[in-house]
Formats: C-alpha cells, sequence, structure tokens
C-alpha cells in the first residue's frame, strides 16, 4: 500500500499557514491553471473523472452533484463550504483549516470558477473561532496576493469569499438548515425538493461541499482527474482522512488511501497503534456517531470472511445487518472495558440535544430513546424496554425532513442487533450493571439477529 | 454581574458590524445575525433580551428574529455566566477517555454543579456537546481556547491561571 499524502504531505511544515510558505510548497498552481487553461465545465469535468465523492459523510459523487447546479436563470450562483464539522468522532477538517488553510481557499477558488459562482461562504462551526481567525488571515492574504477579489490573476473572473461563524447546533451541518442558518435564521432543515442546486441560498443555486472535498480539488486540477481515480480502490478513489480516537494508543487524523485493511489500521504503529493498555477491541463505529457500530467479529472481517477495508464499499458490505459506513470518517474505537449501552445512551442525549425539533418523530423519539436508555443504563430497565427502543428508533427513521432521524435512529438499532445480551444483563443485573461493564459478553459471537 | 441596561457598541465594534453586514447582498443584512451575536456575547458576556434588542435595531430586523435565533443556537448564553464558562465536552469519544470524570473533579473542586456558577462570579461550568476535539480528550473549551488531554493537574494549572488572569484585570 502505498503512503500518498494528497492533502496532509506539507502540513507539518511551520511555513505552510501563510501564502509565501504555501506558494514556495506549490500551491494555489490550480488557480493558474483552471483560469489561464481551462473552461469552467473542464473543471467540472476534471472531478467527475476523479470519482471524488463527498467527503462529509455522505459519499456523494461530487463532480455529479456540481453538474446539477442550475444554469437556466440569470440569478447569482454560491458555492457554501460546509465547515460545520460536528459530528461526534470527526474532527478532520479542523486539522486542514487550522494547519493548511490555504488548501481550502485554493479549493474554494477553482470549485467557484467550475461553477460560475462570484460570492463564496465557509460556514465554520462557531466553536472553531480560533480556526475562523486563521481562516480569515488566509483570506486576506489571499486578497492581497490577487487570487481573490475582482479579476483574478488579470482574468475576467471575480470572486468573493467570506467565513461565516455558526452558532453551536449540529443539525447545521445539514445542507438546507446550513442554509437556512446562513440566512440568519435558526437551522430548520428545508423539505427538498427543491435541492440547493436550484433553489438554495436566498433562492439561487447553490452547491454545498465539505472542506475535505474541496481541498481535494486543486490535486484534480494540477495532477487530472484520472490520476486521482487511480488511488484508491474501486469506486472509493482517493485518499480519506480518518479521525481516529477512542481507546487507541495514537489518537489523531491519518490521511489513508482508500482500501487500507482496518486491522492494519487499527493495530499498525503508522495509524492507531493498538488498543490502549494492550486490552482487546470490544467494538468500533468507523465513521462517525450516527453509523452502525460493530461488534469485534465484523470489524476486521466482514460477515463473508473477506478482509474488511477502509473503502465506502467494505465498510458498508452486508448492509446494516452485518455491516457499517465509512461515513465522514470518524474513527470511534471501544476497549473491552467499555459499556455499549451507556454509550448509546450518551449518543441518544447527543441526538435529542441537537434536534432541531422541526419532526414530532425525531423531536420526541430522540427524548424517549434518551429516556429508555438512561433508565437501562442506572438499573432500572425493564426488558420490554429494549423492544420499545427498537419499536421507537424504527418509526423514526425515515419518517423526518432530514436524515437527521436516521443518523439518530442507526446508532441504536445496531447496538441491540449487535449487543442485546449486554442490553438484557442491564435488565437482569442492575446491580451489578451500575456497579462494573460487563466486558466483551457474547458480542464477540455471532448472535441471533433481531426480528422486525 | 454584567450591566444590560444602555447596551452600546464601541465605535470600532459599530465599524466592524458594518463590514459584517457588507459581506451580504443588499437587503439580506440578516445573515449577519450570527457573527454580530457572538460579538456581543464578547463584549457583553450574555446575551439578555436587551442585547438581542439592540442587535434588531443594528440589523433592522424585528426583535422576535433575533430571540428565536439567540435562543436556538447552544453557544449564546441567554442567562448570566461566570467571568470563565468551562464548557466540557461529554459525548461519547470523550466520555470513552473519562470526561464523566473531570466534570465530577470541576464540580468538587468550584464547589458548583453543572450549569451552575461560582458565587464570585468566576467559573460557569457548561456540559456541552461534542466539540470535535475527539482525539485530544478529555477537552473543555474557555471562551475560543480549546484545552485538550485535560488531567486533574492541568485543571488545576488552568483555574488558578484563571484566577490569576482576573486579579490582573
Amino acid at each position: 500500500m502505498s503512503r500518498l499524502k494528497i492533502l496532509t504531505e506539507h502540513i507539518n511544515k511551520p511555513e505552510i499557514t501563510g501564502i509565501e510558505g504555501y506558494i514556495k510548497n506549490g500551491g494555489y498552481r490550480s488557480v493558474e491553471k483552471a483560469l489561464k487553461k481551462m473552461q469552467p465545465d473542464e473543471v467540472t469535468e476534471e472531478v467527475k473523472k476523479s470519482g471524488l465523492r463527498g467527503r462529509g459523510g455522505a459519499g456523494f459523487p461530487t463532480g455529479m452533484k456540481w453538474s446539477f447546479i442550475f444554469k437556466g436563470s440569470d440569478k447569482p450562483r454560491y458555492l457554501l463550504c460546509n465547515a460545520d464539522e460536528s459530528e461526534p468522532g470527526t474532527f478532520k477538517d479542523r486539522l486542514l483549516m487550522e494547519k493548511i488553510p490555504h488548501l481550502l481557499v485554493e479549493g474554494m477558488i477553482v470549485s467557484s470558477f467550475a461553477l460560475g459562482v462570484r460570492t463564496a461562504y465557509i460556514y465554520i462551526r462557531g466553536e472553531y473561532m480560533y480556526i475562523m481567525h486563521i481562516l480569515q488571515q488566509a483570506i486576506d492574504e489571499a486578497y492581497a496576493k490577487g487570487y481573490l477579489g475582482e479579476n483574478v490573476l488579470g482574468s475576467s473572473y471575480s470572486l468573493d469569499l467570506h467565513v461565516h461563524p455558526g452558532g453551536g447546533a449540529y443539525i447545521c451541518g445539514e445542507e438546507t438548515a446550513l442554509i437556512e442558518s446562513l440566512e440568519g435564521k435558526r437551522g430548520n432543515p428545508r423539505i427538498k425538493p427543491p435541492f440547493p442546486a436550484v433553489e438554495g441560498l436566498w433562492g439561487c443555486p447553490t452547491i454545498v461541499n465539505n472542506v475535505e472535498t474541496i481541498c481535494k480539488v486543486p490535486f484534480i486540477i494540477n495532477e487530472g482527474g484520472e490520476a486521482y481515480a487511480k488511488i484508491g480502490i474501486g469506486a472509493s478513489t482517493g485518499t480519506k482522512l480518518i479521525s481516529a480516537c477512542g481507546n487507541i494508543n495514537k489518537p489523531g487524523v491519518y490521511e489513508i488511501e482508500l482500501g487500507v485493511p482496518v486491522e492494519e489500521f487499527i493495530y499498525s504503529d503508522e495509524y492507531c497503534g493498538g488498543i490502549k493498555g494492550g486490552k482487546q477491541l470490544k467494538a468500533l463505529v468507523p465513521g462517525g456517531s450516527s453509523v452502525p457500530i460493530l461488534p469485534q467479529r465484523l470489524i476486521t472481517t466482514t460477515a463473508k470472511g473477506e478482509p474488511r477495508l477502509m473503502s465506502y464499499e467494505s465498510l458498508a458490505d452486508g448492509g446494516f445487518a452485518t455491516g457499517s459506513m465509512l461515513g465522514s470518517g470518524g474513527f470511534i474505537v471501544f476497549d473491552e472495558d467499555q459499556c455499549v449501552v451507556r454509550n448509546t445512551w450518551n449518543f441518544s442525549r447527543f441526538y435529542h440535544h441537537e434536534s432541531c425539533g422541526q419532526c414530532s418523530p425525531c423531536r420526541e423519539g430522540t427524548g424517549w430513546m434518551e429516556k429508555i436508555l438512561h433508565r437501562l443504563e442506572h438499573g432500572h430497565g425493564r426488558m420490554e424496554d429494549i423492544d420499545l427502543l427498537w419499536d421507537v428508533q424504527r418509526k423514526i427513521e425515515g419518517n423526518t425532513i432530514c436524515p437527521f432521524g436516521d443518523a439518530a435512529a442507526w446508532p441504536v438499532a445496531a447496538a441491540i442487533r449487535h449487543f442485546r445480551d449486554e442490553f438484557e444483563w442491564h435488565v437482569l443485573q442492575p446491580q451489578e450493571a451500575t456497579r462494573r461493564n460487563y466486558g466483551m459478553g457474547r458480542s464477540a459471537e455471532p448472535i441471533e439477529q433481531v426480528t422486525v | 454581574m454584567i450591566e444590560t441596561k444602555n447596551i452600546t457598541f464601541s465605535p470600532e465594534r459599530l465599524a466592524q458590524v458594518q463590514t459584517l453586514i457588507k459581506r451580504y447582498p443588499e437587503g439580506k443584512q440578516k445573515s449577519a445575525i450570527l457573527p454580530i451575536l457572538h460579538l456581543a456575547q464578547k463584549d457583553f458576556g450574555w446575551i439578555s433580551v436587551e442585547v438581542m434588542d439592540y442587535v434588531a435595531g443594528l440589523l433592522d430586523i424585528q426583535h422576535i428574529e433575533v430571540y428565536e435565533v439567540a435562543t436556538f443556537y447552544t453557544m449564546f448564553h441567554v442567562h448570566p455566566v461566570g467571568k470563565n464558562v468551562l464548557e466540557v465536552c461529554r459525548t461519547g469519544p470523550c466520555m470513552l477517555v473519562g470526561s464523566d470524570n473531570i466534570v465530577k473533579y470541576l464540580e468538587q473542586k468550584l464547589n458548583i454543579q453543572d450549569g451552575e456558577t461560582t458565587p464570585d462570579g468566576m467559573f460557569t461550568i457548561k456540559t456541552v456537546e461534542c466539540l470535535g476535539a475527539c482525539g485530544y480528550a478529555p477537552m473543555m473549551q474557555v471562551g475560543e481556547k480549546y484545552h485538550e488531554f485535560l488531567t486533574e493537574e492541568k485543571i488545576d494549572q488552568l483555574l488558578e491561571a484563571f484566577r490569576q488572569n482576573a486579579t490582573q484585570l
């Protein structure tokens, strides 16, 4: 496996944060190339060829998303960068914006050129205020050097780029909620259609892309879409930032070529460095808190017995019955001492706290799930609570305006699916459950599937 | 306690507000609401109804438009808080590496519960959901700064530093 770094090659050089150091290391070449040698549609075409998929979690092909932008009106078009990184377990975009902010600025310029955008915004979560200042400085430097503003590099193309802080709402990572928030409203997701590409910010055609996605564009333009597509495995082209956390020896952000075996990622010293304290691996949430948790037996191999790889396809192999998702790359590792019921309760509390409150199944259901899980975890659970919990999550999934409802339901469903014995133990041994954790239990072995 | 009557920005701030408003198309000045609320919280400590009304005036929008936004986004303190708000992350990845103990330690050390403020008005403990520092947990945010890989010793040092800073002011 090659160790190609597209985003992070220069990230540890102190001078890379400033524009001079960034240019010295090859920065802003893609702006020169795109503006002087390419047509906007050719830029989109390269992104299509690259097979780049959205790095915020959904994995939707970026080039295709760009091709949806409505060009049939004379309304201004907008590009919004989603820097509202809030999915528990995810802290990758922060690294890029903090250490190499000009990469994002460069990506925004080239992407805006491709889309015919004259004003673009980076919507950054409010808690990252100190990073917003770093980005603002980078933007100011880019204006001073003629990469932003009127007639970029002497061309006929003009672009304004602004950074905009959120206010601490996870839901604003959902693209229509982000648009509402940028319009100065509560972050309530919109009903689609119309999709943002047709009617987005202030009713104008709008594309929303994740930070990491945008940061891939300069490489694709410099080296060509086909060169990018050769990296990775199958339809999982290129590299992905994985933010690894939990009970591992080396938490941090790693740029991997898609296709690295999960086993290597967890145990190699190059990445996570194994489980802390030499403990056993109990469970894994591979792509941020919303994706299904996997028990030990399904982490390094799939249900078919094949090695599980870090790719969109392999992590999803087996569907929700035995698989999960690559998601945002928030890689949360659980050792043998962790309690799945407690963690599921914790996640449910998060979703209850973050629900925008528009749709009843989500507003009410997330609260019910939190309460039931609280009861189970604190020794007051009843056996029928487990089925009740299953029932509640099923009634949230698919019944809400935005995917938040699904994101709240999936972790609960997967926890019951794979760790039902641990939930039952909490009911049967309530006193003991408040004193110690269940350990590995039967979760390491195949257990009966919950019927729906 | 922070004075909440006669809320006005300094001339420098007002100039900054005008720059912010210009980032959005004409007539879309409402978009500047979040950036301005952040500035207001920085200057006034918390977002009282008077502050909200003031911001509505600056943006030429209805008061209710600010109320509904200020109460939706959890970063805005709509009640008085201490000088240093200790925002401790308690979501999954932080919990896995001991954030519960960090909260308990702070509660004991400051003799207040989550959500409360010390009688001297120096500290408020506020547990928050994921701040995007999962790999550097446990952590807390104080003002704009992230304090990561927290231990009891590190907390002792931080609290002392905050107190020192306060006496200098």
